[in-house]
């Protein structure tokens, strides 16, 4: 069976299985002829001159913005760009943190990217806020069961991930979102693992806030989104100040703009911004739910013959997105994934930026193997057949 | 597969297996320094102790791959005895030459010549330094 989207992918190369997509997806031919058609054609400043390639310039960006809205049914003026999902999620912890005090609460969890994790605990260092970590399943999860353990009046922040970039496990973030609105806590929602594969309504959902980055999802580095409610939008300080993000200033008085430029300070990764567009249109004609399949697919191939192997452990058997966490038995990860690289098969090795999940499993490190829409069983059957080599590798060597 | 096999010589593994001066001392006058690479693991603590100019007592202890870990016990080994500026000079030699720098070829780096296998990975030349530069750390004089 043929994958009929890897040759919109020019970076395979043979010989190279790129199993690393968590970190970061490869690119389309489409977004890179958006990304280098904005510098070959105009390469001009965008909302701040009237002649027409900066009006086309800027009818590029505010198309992209309006791409991304219609992606998770959002509107236009609730998404604001920014570097990345850590970007995101630092924008709200700053901008909102201040409303926070001794006494309020922050609901986070182990599962948590570093990026989702340490803005709020820096807000509650310095505010006096505190806290509070859902108790965990056995295997790792997240369940409203745990949430609802944690869950009282002084709760004021819900800051979660969708996906966890480790165990791939699937937070139910709707019914978290539902209680958490009933004691008047704000939800912000970690979705840099999700967007590509997970259809997101956030009229449906009544989340506050999401964050996600678009070199996940096809698109280019350095450009990521925040999506606000808008009315909350409008109430929060902007965080950086500068060009472009005031109405009016004198000596006296300031007035920022609205939503969402007064968060876009200065010029803006304009090219990354028309390509996330390009990947979203890329995304939604593919559609997320084949992407999902297709992974799931893929993983469960993977997963069937990966568990017959002796000499490896996997810690989340119970995936609900195509993400394997291992390690070989008395194999430091650093070693394994040196091995993995010589035979062209590129994997992630370390905590992964989630280090309290680490903790959690009780493991320094490990590695990693994910999927995405452009993986095929070729890499899936190189990727077991150099675990294979791999176990006897070290294995011979007496690790 | 040839490239990597020549990184795991009999030594290495011999001391990842088997590592030696293991675990910290509870004893005064020692220092102590510690070293991580948090995107890959390794994790490694070095104590040392000198007394009359000369390393009289050299311990690891941490966590990471094979070649980090190995690499801390070659160090304790190398350096106990050692004047201190003579151990000062074998550290430095020893990190250029992981690090595929020029390095002083006179010192005599003794049994720690088998990590010269990491100049072909550079990936793994952090891995095969940090022990040795967190020694650096602990001889390093008072400001
Ligand atoms: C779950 C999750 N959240 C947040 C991030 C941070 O994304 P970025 O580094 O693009 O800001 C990542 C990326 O590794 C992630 O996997």
């Amino acid at each position: 069976m043929k994958n009929p989207w890897r040759a919109d992918f020019p970076q395979l190369k043979p010989g190279r299985t790129y199993l690393d997509s968590a970190a970061m997806s490869l690119k389309p031919q489409s977004v890179i002829d958006a990304v280098t058609g904005y510098y070959r054609d105009l390469s001009v400043n965008i909302h701040r001159s009237l002649y027409e390639e900066s009006l086309t310039a800027t009818n590029l960006y505010e198309a992209a913005r309006r791409e991304v809205a219609t992606l998770i049914n959002a509107d236009s003026d609730e998404i604001v760009f920014t570097r990345g999902a850590t970007d995101a999620l630092n924008l709200v912890a700053s901008a909102y943190g201040k409303f926070l005090g001794p006494g309020d609460e922050i609901i986070t969890s182990e599962l948590e990217h570093h990026s989702s994790y340490l803005p709020w605990r820096q807000v509650a260092e310095a505010t006096g806020a505190s806290l509070r970590f859902i108790p965990l399943t056995e295997t790792g999860r997240i369940t409203l069961e745990g949430f609802i353990s944690v869950l009282t009046a002084k709760t004021k922040v819900v800051a979660l991930t969708h996906v966890s970039n480790v165990m791939g496990y699937l937070t139910p973030i709707q019914p978290i979102i539902d209680l958490a609105r009933s004691q008047g806590a704000i939800t912000v929602i970690d979705c840099a693992q999700s967007i590509y594969s997970e259809a997101l309504d956030v009229r449906m959902l009544g989340v506050d806030f999401l964050a996600f980055s678009g070199h996940k999802m096809l698109g280019p580095t350095g450009i990521g989104v925040l999506f606000g409610r808008r009315q909350l939008l409008n109430q929060l300080d902007p965080v950086a100040f500068g060009g472009d993000m005031n109405d009016f200033v004198t000596k006296t008085e300031v007035v920022w703009k609205d939503a969402p430029y007064r968060f876009e300070a200065g010029t803006m990764p304009v090219a990354s911004a028309i390509g996330l567009g390009e990947a979203v249109r890329y995304l939604k004609r593919v559609g997320l739910e084949a992407i999902d399949r297709h992974i799931k697919q893929l993983y469960r191939f993977t997963y069937a013959q990966l568990k017959k192997l002796e000499g490896l452990s996997i810690y989340n058997p119970d995936t609900d997105k195509g993400i394997i966490t291992f390690n070989l038995t008395g194999v430091p990860s650093h070693d394994a994934v040196s091995y993995y690289a010589e035979q062209g098969v590129m994997l992630r090795s370390g905590h992964h930026c989630a280090q309290l999940v680490s903790g959690f499993l009780g493991i320094d490190s490990s590695l990693r193997a994910s999927f995405h829409l452009y993986s095929d069983y070729e890499d899936a059957d190189r990727f077991l057949q150099v675990t294979r080599e791999a176990i006897a590798f070290f294995r011979k060597l007496g690790f | 597969m040839a490239q990597l096999e020549n990184l795991y010589r009999e030594i290495i593994l011999e001391h990842f297996k088997h590592p030696r001066n293991k675990g910290l001392l509870d004893v005064s006058g020692a220092r102590s320094y510690r070293y991580k690479n948090p995107s890959c693991g390794d994790d490694v603590t070095i104590q040392t102790k000198v007394e009359a100019g000369h390393v009289v007592l050299c311990r690891h202890e941490g966590t990471g791959c094979s070649i980090c870990c190995a690499s801390a016990s070659v160090l304790t080994e190398t350096m106990l005895g050692l004047p201190v500026a003579k151990a000062e000079k074998t550290a430095k030699a020893y990190v250029a030459m992981v690090r595929n720098e020029p390095f002083d070829e006179d010192v005599d780096l003794g049994e720690a010549e088998v990590f010269q296998g990491v100049r072909l990975f550079p990936a793994r030349t952090k891995c095969a330094s940090i022990a040795w530069l967190a020694f650096l750390e602990t001889i390093k004089e008072d400001e």
